[in-house]
């Protein structure tokens, strides 16, 4: 299980959770098993093609996924996953 | 018998400390360093603040000789950093110089010899520092305290010149705490007039300026708070047409935009002209910041290389926000560009910080360069006007009005 950082506009997908676990022993399949369990998060998070949305960061831990093995990076037990979607807003 | 044992260590005249030193200490000639010194290199002046102020050598740090044990590892953390130490004629130098090879164990100190007098004999160039007048020693007395500001940061910020885009809920606190630490120039863009309901937040303003201009309401307060502060007023919002106008006037830009098609072209901009960018945002209970330092760091781009689609972009009408948040993020990155004009601490430079005020947490990320970015993978002089901001088979923006 990993712990899953949901960012504020991803939230009403969520039932407004903040955090939330989600089941993989890889990113892929542990963002697989959040939209499984939360679908309105399916498209905010992956692409037409299956891929990470460019708009979207996942990071592992503090580590951008991207420079990682992307969808294929290892998720151990107890990690911690920061979904990090572009943010504008400073008024 | 006993009046006849000298001890030989108190039968030493100064003139033969000076040579003994002089055996350990290496000197330079003033020809030797006069077109710079090396890679790498820092030179110290370490006479007395009144003698500093007539006039220093250019590039000099000042650390006075009373003061130097405490305050060398603020210039120079390494002990094997390249030091050039001067005096007025060479003397005071190679003691400051014995201190910091005995007592400390520098490895590579050496002294000008014949001080900054033989290098003015000499035909080279002199900077007379700046002086604060008493009522700013005064003012920013509490930063002259701190050796990591002194005399020399706080002259620094008097010529910094900020620019700050938006006098909104970043803007307000950022403003208003780099104008109280003399921040000497303060440009300030932003189009829109007072509201009721910014208030809550935008603590620049205030009840009786509701309907004015937020340049004007800001420059007011600034001015009351601190008349050594020059803040330009730009009542429009920054598009293209202007940016490549006004950016350049500035050593750092501050952004509190509000929309994702100006904190892009504000990115390509930045970029092209290689200005640091503090950057923060905030929704609900959260923020986020970071410091875009080009070709230093990763820039906007590399982080998010294209903005999302509106129904993901908060920023496309009116969201709620905790009163006090931007208050924090706004002084976390006035905090940032205090730091960049310093050059003190480690900044935000490839760093995303995250703030969950209900959380109350803090969560740090790495952001690193994307090699293949669409901007700052090139030289500056290969971003062209028609590209910045732009977005290839991207249409689905907001109009950024909000
Ligand atoms: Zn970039």
């Amino acid at each position: 299980m990993a712990l899953v950082r949901i960012p504020p506009v991803l939230r009403p997908s969520v039932g407004g959770e903040r955090e939330v676990e989600a089941a993989g022993n890889n990113i892929g399949e542990v963002l697989a098993s959040l939209v499984a369990n939360h679908p309105a998060t399916k498209d905010q998070i992956f692409g037409p093609d299956g891929t990470l949305n460019r708009y979207v960061n996942v990071y592992l831990n503090d580590e951008d996924v991207r420079v990682l093995d992307g969808l294929e990076t290892v998720v151990g037990a107890g990690d911690h996953l920061v979904i990090l979607p572009a943010m504008a807003g400073g008024s | 018998m006993e009046g006849s044992v000298q001890n030989p260590n108190q039968s030493t005249t100064a003139a033969e400390l000076i040579a003994d030193i002089k055996l350990r200490v290496a000197e330079v000639a003033p020809a030797e360093i006069k077109d710079g010194l090396p890679e790498g290199a820092v030179l110290i002046d370490v006479r007395e603040d009144g003698e500093y102020a007539t006039g220093h050598i250019p590039s000099a740090h000042h650390i006075p000789r009373s003061y130097l044990e405490m305050r060398i590892e603020n210039i120079a953390p390494d002990r094997d950093t390249p030091l050039v130490l001067y005096c007025a004629g060479g003397v005071r130098s190679l003691y400051a110089a014995k201190t910091l090879v005995d007592d400390l164990g520098y490895t590579d100190v050496k002294s000008l010899n014949g001080g900054i007098t033989l290098w003015k004999d000499g035909g080279h160039p002199v900077e007379i520092p700046k002086t604060l007048t008493p009522v700013q020693a005064d003012r920013y007395s509490r930063h002259l305290l701190l050796s990591e500001v002194g005399l020399e940061g706080q002259q620094k910020l008097l010529d910094a010149k900020v620019l700050l885009l938006g006098a909104g809920g970043l803007g307000s606190p950022t403003a208003l705490y780099l104008a109280a630490a003399g921040v000497g120039t303060l440009g300030i863009i932003d189009g829109d007039v007072v509201d009721r309901s910014n208030l809550q937040r935008q603590v620049i303003h205030t009840e009786d300026r509701i309907g004015t201009l937020k340049v004007e309401s800001a420059a007011a307060s600034i001015n009351a708070l601190n008349p050594d502060v020059e803040v330009v007023q730009y009542p429009y919002r920054i598009g293209p047409d202007n940016i490549m106008d006004i950016l350049p006037n500035y050593d750092i830009v501050v952004d509190g935009l509000d929309n994702f098609p100006t904190r892009y072209l504000l990115n390509d901009a930045s970029v092209r002209l290689k200005i640091p960018v503090v950057s923060a945002s905030i929704l609900g209970f959260e923020g986020q910041i970071s410091v875009f330092s080009p070709y230093e760091g990763p820039c906007y781009r590399c982080l998010f290389p294209v903005p999302p689609p509106p129904e993901l972009a908060p920023s496309c009408g009116a969201n709620g926000v905790l009163g006090v948040l931007p208050g924090t993020m706004g002084l976390l990155q006035a905090t940032e560009v205090m730091k960049l004009i310093l050059g003190q601490g480690d900044t935000l430079v490839g760093r995303l910080l995250l703030y969950d005020a209900l959380a109350t947490s803090f969560t740090e990320l790495k952001i690193g360069r994307d090699p293949e970015c669409p901007i700052c993978s090139r030289s500056p002089d290969a971003i062209s006007d028609s590209e910045m901001g732009v977005f290839p088979d991207y249409d689905a923006f907001c109009d950024g009005s909000h």
